[in-house]
Order: C-alpha cells, then structure tokens, then sequence
C-alpha cells in the first residue's frame, strides 16, 4: 500500500484468513506492531476500548487462546465477560441461536467465539449485530493464530514473502494449519504441508501446499518449521497405532533439524505434547520461538479488537 | 359418468412412445381415448391444455411422510398435498417412522390416511428390517398384503452382509424390489459434507464417496448370486453409477434412482450458502465429477428413475450448526421446476426422457399401475408448463417442511393441474 490510499478496515467480523485481503493482513500486523510496546510498559492499559463490552463465548475448552483474548481486551480497557459451556444455558438444552439472540439483547460490541463445529462464528455473525472474531470453529478456521503466527515470522525473517513454511503434524483436526494456509499463500511463502497418509485430508494440494510424507522431505531447506498438537482426543479413526511410532515417524528431533535451513526457527501453536510431536530438546532449544508466538498474540489480538470495534472510525 | 376432455396439449407419454398434440378423454377415472381432435362430448367438463404439456402422472418413489409418529416435520395429508402441488399423483414413502413400517398395522394405517384425504397415490415401502435395526427380515409377506410395494431400510443401510442377501431372496416371493440406501457407516463415520476438496477448506468431517461405492459393489455381487430385484436408492456417486451400469450389461437385476439436488448442486454450495443446512443430506452433495457423471446416466439409460428424497424437518430443527443439524431437504415442490430448469431447458434431457424418469420409469420399477396415458388406464395425468419462469418460494409450500437450498430460485417450468384419477388435486 502506499501511504496515500491507507486501507481502512471495513468488516464487521473476522471470521477467517480465507476472504481477508493482503493488504487487510498487512494492516492487521502492522496495527499488532503499533500496540505491542504496550505490552513493556509498567501500566499496561490504554483507553482504547472503555465503554465497549466484549463477550468471550468459549464453547470448547482453551486456555491459551481465551486468556490472551482476555488480555487483549483489558490492556485496551474494554468491559469483558466470559461464557463457558460448563453451567451455560446451552448444557440446559437451549439452543446456540437463542443463545446468540439472547446475548445480542444485551447489545455487545464485540462477541469473540470458539466452537467444536465449523461455521458457527459464521451462523452467529448472520444474526447479531456484534462484530464477531472466529476464535477456532472446529477444524476449520484460527485466524488470530495464524495472524500472530505471521507476525512471529515478520519479527524473525522481516517478511513473508519467498520463505520456505513446513507445516506438520496432525492436519486433518487443525484449524490452525487452514488459517495459516491461507494467510501464507495470500503473503508469497512456500507451503509444505507433513504428516501421516492416515491424517491428511483429501485434495489439499487443491489448497495451493505441497505435500509431503516424511518430516525429511517437507522440512528441506525450511525457513520456518512449524509443528501441530496431535489431537490425541480426535484420534477415533485409527489413524496411528501408537504415540511411540509417531513420535519416530514424525517427532521433531535435533538431529532431524539439519535438513533445514541454518537459520530456521520452531514455532507451535500449543499445547505441545511433548515427546509426541516434538522433543524437548527443540522445543526449548535454540531455533524455538514458541514462547514469542504467545507474547505477540496478545499484540494481534489488541489490533483485532481495536479495528473491529470501529473507534477508529469514530475518532477520524 | 364424469366426464373431461383435456385438449389442445402437447401429449408425452414415454409408454407408448407418444410425442404429439393429442386430445384426453377421461371418464370416470379412466382415460378412454386419446386422439386428434376429440369432440367434446355434450356432459363432459373441458381443461384446455393449449401450450402445455400433458403427461402419465408424475410418481416420486422416494419420499418421507413422517406418519406415524413425526406429524410435525409431514403427515400424509400435507405430504401428499405437496405431491399434487408438485404435479405427483403418486408417492412411495420410506418406512422410518415411528414406530416404524415394518408390519401390517402401520401399512395399513398410512393407506387408510392416503385414502382419507385423496391428493395422491401412496405406496409404502415396507421396512427390511424389524425396527430398521438390522438384525432380522420384517413381516414383509404381511406388509405386502396391506398394500407395501417394495422394502427398504431407508434412513440407514442393511449392513450386515447376510440380511442383505436373505432379503434379496425372500423378497422375490412378493416380486418386489429390495431399496438399499448405500453406505458404509464405518467409512462415513462422523462425516457430514462429501469428503473432497470442500470438506479439507472448510474442515467438515468428511463422507466419501467409498462410503457408497462398496455397498453398491457388495450388492451387486449378491443380486447377482440371488437373481432379486435390487434397487439403489439416490445414487451419488460416479463410481456406483459404473458399476450400476456395468451390472445391468450383465443382465443383474439391478435398478437406481438419483435425486434432482445431485444432479444440480454439488458440495462447493456447503461453502457458497455459508454453512447452511439445508445443504446437508445423505447421501452428501457430491464433486463436480459425480453429477456429470450422473448426468450423462440420465441420458444413457443407466439411470432409471428420478426420485426426490423428500426429507421434510422442523425449521428448528435444523436452524442449528451445520454439524449436528439433521440430513434432508424437501423436493415434492421443486424437483419438476428444477428438472425441466436445469436438465431440459440446457438440452441435457428431452422432454420425453424426463417424463420418462419421473414416471414411466418409477411405475416400471415399483410394478404399480400408472406411468402411462394408454386407453383403459387409471387417469393419473399431470400437466405442466415447460417453460414459463416461476420464483420457488419455500412460504408457499403445501409441506410442512420448508428445508430447501433452491428458496428464491428462478426457473422455467412448472406444474400447471394434476389429475388423479380423472379428478383434479392441483388447481393453481
């Protein structure tokens, strides 16, 4: 973008990576940028967003991605209120549109969701007037995490555009892999998606990735290793006899990091299973900036908030 | 005597190979001529028929009426409105109601709400199993007696191997058709969409078409080592289709109905409609690749029959997230529309090729009268405008289901009258 046609935002939801712009993505990060020093300040709170009410709806369990939401909000002072499933109206038989309806009557601002099944961001977003942000629908979308993902890569590599990005692990129950899909295709990277035959969804070179069936190949030349949870709770279908031959199929190893570039760092959505996905020693090793993704998820997440909300907008 | 001239109309009727402009004189209930230029008789009452096509009555073999049992979603009486709304004078409908039809009593309560109210023919399917559970034969001799014409677990698959071939067998003392709906329940597992490149983007747990594929194979093979009438029912994919198609070549007793919303959506629309629900059915819209296929066995004959999988549900129902929202849409009052619409408007179909799937074909397959215009026939007759726009709009339903992904769709053709038995059930 050139700095005399600024891009505005003007969605009323993020409900994924897939229909965002390039230059919405940029500014996105960029924003993320301007708000992360808050985060070093000895008072981290900014007015931003007092007087504005945000709801976490967080229907599947996550600490991760709800307290750094949380975070987000307070350090930008907006009134936040939680909803999990344990003793919501929902476990009484109510049902997610009543819920959603009920909710609006309290007229949010902003309602921020996570949801076990694809499309229901999308369901609520027909039906209020809140913005909505996709905190993780299923297996489908994440597009914060792929945001902040995106930013950890900018800080490291100071762009995104013709770095080799290997994706691995359990691809079939992650939203995280779509989101970062998307956003890595969108931004100029090389995609190689890894992992077992017997977790790799159907036609995903139709997402614009190549694939790859052993940790060697889709490693090669990386510049950014990016490793996923196996979701051992998902694992209904057979689809490894045991955690010990993943681990040996698929497990990220020190010895096993040659194959990549020198300078490639480890990144991991969390939460890890250690010793299944990947080892210890790589995890806390030298290349891994694990830790870094969740700092900055909080920076993304404040710039989320913040161009969603509008009061950008309304200070213009 | 009731009498009715039909006249001035574009008659089709694939049983007799008739493509021309005919009159139809009906009297009491039965067609007894059929000529050019008919004189009306002094004490008959006369439809002009100018611009439009008369056809046999239109018969859907596959339907739900939901009675006994689920009179909310669908009752006899609303389901076979719908049917006479959508130009049907006939329907078959599966047995998974509650209880379910899988003895004499409930045949015979479905036939006594079908005569009481009168819109359409009702044939019902009579169940496999007892309760659909799979395990062992239904009275299906009793059920046949009370009036079922074929048997079928729709809803669910026979799964287990040697039920299927023991009512392939025991079936042929009735000479009725064994329906199957096709699926592997292992395979299918939690799957909700087709597994194809759509269910990967958007994360759904994915159906795939191997899920069909091996139960039509497995079938096959015992329709072939018991010679009994097979049936599969909404046949989605290219591959069965192939094997249908192959196994008829081999003489294998074997017939298939698809279903229009296959022939005309595929699983891309489970992304363009944003989630919704009425874009989730079994079997799950298919790729690209399995409707052309399925539309090239429309014309080649591999294709028997069209049937709509009429699925009414409760709004509320499925007014829930995509994953657990329950599987079906309505069709009785849109698959004619989107039939002469989107298979004969683009030149896929001839007229005379669509009236025969949608009732030449399934009389043939179910052995029922009708699917014919012949002197001396029962005067089923439907008569529809093959061409002129109509708006589909799910509020004027006669069902009580408004599930439907075709809402709004504009499209040319659409039934006009539907006669049964000389008497009329569409007046629009």
């Amino acid at each position: 973008m050139t700095p005399e046609t600024p891009i505005r935002w003007q969605r009323k939801d993020l409900l994924g990576i897939a229909e965002l712009s390039p230059a919405e993505i940029e500014l996105i990060l960029d924003t993320a940028e301007s708000f992360s020093e808050i985060g070093d300040r000895p008072i981290k709170k900014v007015p931003t967003l007092r007087g504005k009410t945000v709801l976490n709806l967080f229907f599947e369990a996550s600490t991760r991605t709800r307290s750094s939401f949380e975070i987000a909000e307070k350090r930008l002072s907006a009134d936040n209120i939680n909803f999990s499933t344990s003793g919501s109206a929902l476990e009484k038989g109510e049902t997610l549109v009543d819920t959603a309806l009920n909710l609006q009557a309290m007229a949010p601002d902003l309602v921020v969701i996570r949801h076990a099944h694809p499309g229901v961001p999308h369901m609520l977003a027909k039906r209020i007037k809140a913005g909505v942000i996709n905190a993780g629908d299923g297996a489908h979308e994440h597009p914060t995490q792929a945001l902040l993902d995106a930013f950890t890569i900018r800080r490291h590599k100071g762009t995104l555009a013709g770095l080799k990005v290997a994706i691995l692990g359990d691809i079939e129950h992650s939203r995280v892999v779509r989101s970062n899909i998307h956003l890595l295709n969108k931004m100029g990277a090389r995609l190689t998606i890894g992992g077992p035959r017997t977790l790799m969804p159907v036609e995903m070179e139709a997402m614009g990735v190549e694939v790859a069936y052993t940790l060697e190949d889709a490693i090669r030349d990386a510049d950014v290793i990016m490793m996923l949870r196996v979701q051992l709770e998902r694992q209904g279908r057979m689809a490894f006899p045991s955690v010990k031959e993943y681990f040996q199929l698929f497990g990220l190893t020190t010895a096993r990091l040659a194959a990549a570039k020198d300078d490639v760092i480890i990144m991991h959505p969390g939460p890890m299973n250690r010793g299944t996905e990947i080892a210890s020693e790589v995890a806390d090793g030298p290349y891994s900036v694990i830790l870094e993704q969740v700092t900055h998820g909080v920076s993304v997440r404040m710039a989320v908030l913040y161009l969603l909300s509008g009061v950008h907008e309304e200070t213009v | 005597m009731a009498k009715l001239l039909i006249h001035g109309g574009r008659v089709i009727d694939p049983s007799q190979d008739l493509d021309e402009a005919l009159d139809l004189l009906i009297e009491d209930g039965r067609v007894t001529r059929l000529d050019g230029a008919i004189k009306r008789p002094k004490d008959a009452e006369t439809f002009d028929a100018a611009g439009l096509v008369v056809a046999p009555g239109l018969i859907d073999m596959h339907v739900h009426l939901r009675e006994p049992g689920q009179e909310y979603k669908e009752t006899v009486r609303t389901g076979t409105l719908a049917a006479a709304a959508g130009g049907f004078t006939a329907v078959a409908c599966m047995a998974n109601t509650d209880p379910v039809n899988d003895s004499r009593s409930v045949t015979e309560h479905i036939l006594l709400e079908a005569q009481r109210h009168g819109y359409a023919r009702v044939y019902p399917i009579g169940a496999i199993s007892k309760g659909l559970l799979g395990e062992e034969l239904a009275e299906i001799g009793e059920m046949v007696r009370a009036g079922a014409r074929a048997v079928s677990d729709d809803g669910k698959p026979v799964m287990n191997a040697e039920l299927m071939r023991r009512a392939l067998l025991y079936a042929q003392h009735f000479d009725i058709p064994v329906i199957q709906h096709a699926e592997d329940l292992t395979l299918t597992g939690s799957g909700v969409m087709h597994e194809g490149v759509w269910s990967t983007k958007l994360g759904l747990p994915g159906i795939p078409g191997a899920s069909e594929d091996v139960m039509v194979a497995r079938d096959l093979i015992l329709a072939e080592d018991t010679a009994g009438r097979y049936h599969v029912a909404h046949l989605s994919t290219a591959r069965s289709l192939d094997m249908v198609r192959r196994a008829k070549s081999q003489k294998i007793n074997v017939t298939c109905e698809v279903a229009p919303h296959h022939l005309i959506l595929t699983d891309e629309e489970v992304a363009k409609s944003g989630f919704s629900t009425n874009t989730k059915m079994k079997p799950p819209l298919r790729s690209e690749k399995d409707r052309a296929a399925l539309l090239n066995g429309l014309a080649d004959g591999a294709v028997d029959c069209i049937a709509s999988d009429h699925a009414p549900h409760h709004a509320d129902e499925k007014d829930v997230q995509f994953s657990v929202a329950p599987f079906g849409i309505v069709g009785l009052e849109t698959t004619l529309s989107l039939c002469l619409d989107r298979l004969v408007r683009p030149g896929i179909l001839s007229l005379p090729r669509l009236v025969h799937l949608l009732s030449t074909g399934p009389a043939r397959v179910l052995g029922v009268p009708g699917g014919t215009l012949k002197e001396g026939s029962p005067a089923d007759v439907t008569v529809f405008h093959p061409d002129e726009e109509v708006t589909l709009s799910k509020t004027s339903f006669r069902s009580k289901g408004k599930n439907t992904p075709f809402d709004g769709w504009k499209l040319h053709g659409h039934p006009v009258a539907t006669f049964l038995e000389g008497r009329r059930t569409l007046v629009s």
